[in-house]
């Protein structure tokens, strides 16, 4: 019996040597840091991101300009993939210590709740009923709905669209706003609806349209397919702030991504993203930090 | 947007629906007529090219087609002013295609000693179609007919893609404002108010042209 017993203890602790030599390399003690986020304490999720050594990120893959899986390259690149390298960046010094995951409109909230992404960066508005599901950092962005024009057309804004014909897509917010723009500056412009933005904007490539409406942030998309073709006019009329989603209750994690985006616009960084993503002659000051503070134009 | 509203829109789309109907069927049937008699003519070139038109229309989807005449033609300089003119030329020249096939089943249904008959008497190939063959084939196409047409009536729906404020556009801009499903339901059923009396054209015409036969 004593002989089976100390068999047994015997067993038993060469199996926890065995254990013990698989977990050494990583595990308890994690690698040194590289970046310039102190070791977050046990069991958040800043804590565990760092153990893990690399940021999951979610943005959309289909938005040319804020994110869009390249086909030429296989990579995914825009404004939103910036924003994701450079938390990596300040976590663990190194701006490529991230995996994209595309998160789209639909489930990029579930992603955030289940930890299937550590942070979501997907031209995401911030708005009160959201904030009851998750926290959002501070706005890196300030998109809103727009004019496309073709590059020699004499329509510079909302004004010279006196009874022109406006392309948009059915059931679209850009839809109802082009048309309560119309009834209360009189303009009597003629909504034009498509399916997608893609035909609106063969449409008018065709004259069939005088102009596109819809979110800045797709149009400028065109824009950077066809740069010779058209432009965007009549700055923003409706106002949509974004911001990162992070998990309610990471204090540590959105902490340091909204470090991360109030040093980009104080260090002019944002203003070379901005260049680099959006095909604007002109490069507006980085928006202010309160959503709030984006008030209505 | 109040339910009479929605029905105002809806019944609009109908109308344009119908007057897109009837205008297409006028070019197709035209046109469609046309190719089927050449399908048979005499000259090989303008047999071929008869056949290189119904092989090519019968074999491509219909959305292109209007896209095409729609947002390319305008490039090559050719502009139909309209998105309905568009869609009346897209549909038509589709439909025709269709017609066309029927036509020439028709014509060569037609019994070979009425051609040998009106041939003796002196006939040219135009006269023999327009005063021999056509009258005879009419009844055999009726029914086919009925079938492309119908067909037809339901494909401008496409013609929403390229924004023509047919019913399924007009279906659709409503429910992008109440988010109710129910227009698209009453939609369908619009559709029904054209087709069922078309089915019920074909079959009156059937029966009256086989008692005359």
């Amino acid at each position: 019996m004593a002989l089976r017993l100390s068999r047994m203890a015997l067993l038993g602790f060469a199996l926890a040597l065995v254990l013990a030599a698989c977990q050494a390399p990583g595990g308890a003690t994690p690698a040194p840091q590289k970046g310039r986020a102190p070791l977050a304490p046990e069991g958040t999720l800043l804590r565990k991101i760092q153990d893990r050594g690399k940021l999951i990120c979610g943005t959309k893959y289909d938005i040319p300009t804020f994110g869009y899986l390249n086909p030429k390259t296989n990579q995914v690149e825009g404004f939103d993939v910036e924003i994701c390298r450079a938390v990596a960046e300040y976590i663990f010094g190194d701006p490529n210590a991230v995996e994209i995951k595309e998160a789209i409109s639909k489930n990029r909230i579930p992603f955030l709740k289940e930890g299937v992404v550590d942070i979501v960066a997907s031209t995401m508005t911030i708005n009160e009923e959201r904030l009851k599901e998750i926290d959002f950092s501070v706005v890196y962005y300030v998109a809103g709905q727009s004019l496309l024009v073709p590059k020699n057309s004499p329509i510079n804004g909302l004004d010279d669209l006196k009874g022109k014909r406006v392309g948009t897509v059915k059931g679209s917010t850009s839809e109802k706003n082009i048309r309560a723009i119309s009834d209360q500056k009189g303009l009597n412009i003629e909504v034009v609806l498509f399916d997608t933005y893609s035909e609106a904007v063969a449409a008018m490539d065709a004259g069939r349209v005088d102009a596109v409406t819809t979110d800045d942030i797709i149009l400028y998309g065109f824009v950077r397919q066809e740069p010779d073709k058209w432009k965007v006019v009549g700055g923003r009329f409706t106002v949509e702030p974004y911001g990162v989603g992070v998990k309610k209750g990471e204090e540590e994690l959105l902490e340091v991504v909204n470090t991360v985006i109030r040093e980009l616009k104080s260090s002019g960084r944002w203003k070379e993203i901005y260049k680099k993503w959006i095909p604007s002659d002109t490069v507006p000051e980085p928006p202010p930090d309160d959503w709030r503070a984006v008030s209505q134009p | 947007m109040s339910t009479a509203d929605v029905w105002h829109y809806l019944l609009l789309g109908l109308w344009t629906t119908l007057r897109l109907s009837l205008a297409s069927m006028g070019v197709a049937l035209a046109l469609g007529t046309l190719i089927g008699v050449l399908r048979v003519s005499p000259v090989p070139p303008l047999r071929w090219f008869a056949a290189g038109y119904v092989e090519f229309f019968r074999d491509i989807p219909l959305l292109p087609v209007l896209v095409f005449v729609y947002s390319g033609l305008p490039k090559a300089g050719i502009r139909l002013p309209t998105s309905f003119d568009s869609a009346v030329a897209g549909l038509g020249v589709y439909t025709a295609a269709f017609v066309a096939e029927v036509v020439r089943a028709g014509l060569q249904s037609v019994h070979r000693g009425q051609i040998e008959a009106a041939l003796s008497l002196g006939m040219t190939f135009p006269q023999m179609v327009r005063l021999v063959l056509l009258p005879q084939a009419f009844r055999m196409m009726i029914p086919p007919l009925g079938t492309v047409f119908i067909a037809l009536v339901k494909n401008t729906s496409i013609a929403s893609a390229i924004a023509v404020e047919e019913l399924l556009y007009q279906a659709e801009f409503v429910i992008g404002r109440t988010f109710a499903d129910w227009p698209m339901l009453i939609a369908f059923l619009l559709y029904l108010v054209i087709t069922v009396p078309l089915s019920g054209l074909v079959n009156f015409l059937e029966r009256r042209l086989r008692i005359l036969f």
